[in-house]
């Protein structure tokens, strides 16, 4: 087995709004190992990009560490910061704010090339600006475009292109397809899989696309206001989700199989606000399962082979199916 | 019942363009389509390829100076809505045809209380007094799962399943006897949408109301249409039966779109992705708008417009390769 490349341990990151603190993650730990995908799903406002972007020191946590190839690299300094950065990329969801319109493409890939001083003259950036692009599938005409020439899908391989312009060992895919019409989206997400295996990445990808993470992940993180209530091999929860949120989300899917209409289970009621949460599970209002210990702290524990939930009922739950926990 | 304009709803051979930059935009290319009462169809098709231009064609709410209708009819009930005046239309926009939009943000008016918004269009289409349209906006929310002492909120004290919720109270109010649905549910979150959706199934069928359903989402379609219309550069390129669709898609660009879709019950490989990117509006191929990206055409697609072929049950489609295609198989 592979030692995790990286891992966070306690993490919390909260903001000060008027109306209080907004636990946007509360305490999560998991850890990626290398050369996989870890999927991280969720409902909008549920604390996924504010993790992605906390794992990678775009936003300071409050409170926890993270762990990068058996570093603790939750309080470094600026110049350390900076070479970390050549191994911790993101891709962003939407490629129309998130490239600088008055930057060409080749601007675009060459900045990072630049700054990090790797390359010495103007031939060689040029050279390994054009193997970037190759790598990213940009046609070589479209070098002296800018962003607003290019259709959502270039600009996002121009996004991935930058990412990649220094080698880095890991990239937070903040729905990176969220924007892109399926056909594209398609086009995207075999890139992605294919860099990874040329390059042997290892990806955090977020998106609320339950079928997108199904396809591209081996490790799947399930988050419900800014608390992980579910993780494990993606297959693993996809065929046995274990969490009654899990359990609801899945069922939420739309599928294409006219014949087969799977039963649904609606979940009544909405997101409770993050702000100042009661302590115990925060699906409780909405959970059809609900009890008094539910309002206890909730424990992420392994109740099947690398498969953790954090609910008090789950085992109960589990084994009213008729089935056994060993 | 089948001459034509007795249909509930006909189009026949609809063509929009937009000008834009001194460029035409052929938005929408010679649709036709037919929807009896209590049906529900699906308009499937990517950005940008002419599905909401079709609704909005229906209300007449195209954008009065920069497009035009330059061609085709659309029947409502008998009638033909191009020849109507602009106040006989009024009568019917938010009364027979009510249209749901994508984003519940922008569809609400910010500064006016929830419920005054839904009762302003009871109030402005039914001869009821000022109580009497207060009560049944009550009621409304009530249906949609709002409490109604939320009357007097406004749309930013709401969330967005919630805003949307608003929204189909309001398009629903009058009874309207078509509901054209553009995108409805995009905008939320899975669990949400679930709701959202279900409410508008149950809905529709307790009114026997007839919905044209917008969306991108092919899962949407197959729990909600009976029919499904999949657009492509602004021509219906295969209309059918949901299930003969879902079970035999026949023309290329339906079969890449379903191969585009990761699938929930299959195990991962490559997805097939459908190369190149839809044509230029301003400036369309010649013949088969979708063969610069289909993988079997050949050049009788480059000069020969495809004429729609009959494949199943209430089912067609525009390939011109469909029958040798189909043979090789």
């Amino acid at each position: 087995m592979s030692a995790p490349l990286i891992e966070a341990r306690h993490l919390k990151k909260y903001f000060d709004t008027p109306s209080g603190q907004l636990h946007a993650v509360d305490d999560v730990t998991f850890s990626i190992d290398q050369g996989r995908t870890m999927g991280v799903v969720g409902e909008s406002g549920c604390g996924k990009s504010t993790l992605g972007r906390t794992m990678i020191h775009l936003l300071e946590s409050t409170e926890g560490q993270i762990y990068f190839q058996g570093e603790d690299i939750t309080r470094i300094g600026k110049r350390k910061l900076r070479s970390l950065r050549e191994d911790m990329q993101i891709i962003f969801q939407d490629p129309y704010s998130s490239l600088n319109p008055r930057m060409s493409v080749r601007q675009v890939i060459m900045d990072p090339l630049k700054r990090s001083g790797r390359f010495q003259g103007k031939s060689a950036l040029d050279a390994e600006t054009d193997r970037i692009m190759n790598l990213v599938g940009i046609e070589e005409r479209l070098k002296n475009s800018y962003p607003h020439e290019l259709d959502g899908g270039r600009r996002q391989r121009v996004g991935i292109g930058r990412a990649l312009a220094l080698n880095p060992k890991f990239i937070v895919c903040d729905e990176p397809v969220s924007a892109l019409d399926v056909s594209i989206q398609a086009q995207v997400l075999n890139l992605l899989q294919d860099l990874q295996d040329q390059l042997g990445l290892t990806y955090m990808f977020i998106t609320h696309n339950l079928s997108v993470v199904k396809h591209i992940s081996d490790d799947l993180c399930v988050m419900y206001l800014g608390q992980l209530v579910e993780t494990s091999p993606s297959d693993e929860i996809f065929k046995m989700p274990l969490h009654p949120y899990t359990k609801a989300l899945l069922s939420a899917i739309p599928s294409t199989d006219v014949h087969n209409h799977q039963e649904r289970i609606v979940i009544k009621g909405e997101l409770t606000s993050p702000i100042e949460p009661q302590p115990g599970c925060r699906f409780v209002s909405r959970c059809p399962h609900a009890c008094k210990a539910c309002l206890q702290h909730q424990q992420l524990e392994e109740l099947l082979p690398k498969h953790f939930v954090a609910c008090c009922r789950a085992k109960e739950l589990y084994e009213l199916e008729g089935r056994v926990v060993k | 019942m089948n001459e034509r304009g007795r249909d509930f709803l006909e189009i026949k051979d609809l063509t929009v363009e937009y000008t834009s930059e001194g460029q035409v935009v052929h938005a929408v290319n010679g649709v036709s389509l037919k929807l009896d009462k209590g049906q529900t169809l699906g308009l499937v098709g990517e950005t940008g390829a002419g599905k909401t231009t079709i609704a909005k064609s229906i209300m007449r709410i195209l954008p009065p100076h920069s497009s035009a209708v330059k061609g085709g009819e659309i029947y409502f009930e008998g009638r033909n809505l191009q020849e109507l005046s602009e106040l006989e239309m009024h009568e019917i926009r938010g009364k027979k045809i009510s249209m749901i939009f994508q984003d519940p943000m922008t569809a609400l008016n910010p500064v006016m209380r929830v419920g005054e918004q839904i009762a302003e269009g009871v109030a402005l289409h039914e001869k009821v007094s000022k109580k009497e349209a207060q009560e049944r906006a009550e009621q409304m929310l009530e249906m949609v799962g709002i409490p109604k002492n939320r009357y007097k909120e406004y749309p930013h004290q709401f969330s967005g399943g919630m805003k949307q919720r608003v929204v189909i109270a309001m398009t629903l109010a009058c009874n309207p006897r078509l509901l054209l649905a553009d995108e409805p549910t995009t905008a939320l979150d899975v669990t949400i949408q679930a709701q959202v959706l279900e409410m508008m199934r149950n809905l529709v069928k307790k009114k026997d109301a007839s919905m044209i359903l917008i969306t991108h989402d092919l899962g949407v379609v197959a729990e909600m249409c009976d029919y499904v219309a999949v657009v492509y550069a602004g021509e219906i390129v295969e209309h059918g039966d949901l299930f003969s669709v879902f079970d035999h898609p026949s023309h290329p660009y339906t079969k890449g779109l379903f191969g585009a879709i990761p699938k929930l019950n299959e195990d991962k490989g490559r997805l097939h992705s459908i190369e190149g990117l839809p044509p230029d509006p301003t400036n369309l191929p010649q013949g088969c708008y979708f063969c610069p990206r289909c993988p079997l055409a050949d050049e009788s697609c480059v000069s020969k417009k495809p004429e729609p072929v009959v494949v199943g049950r209430s089912h067609y489609c525009r390939c011109g390769k469909l029958k040798k295609w189909e043979a090789n198989k």
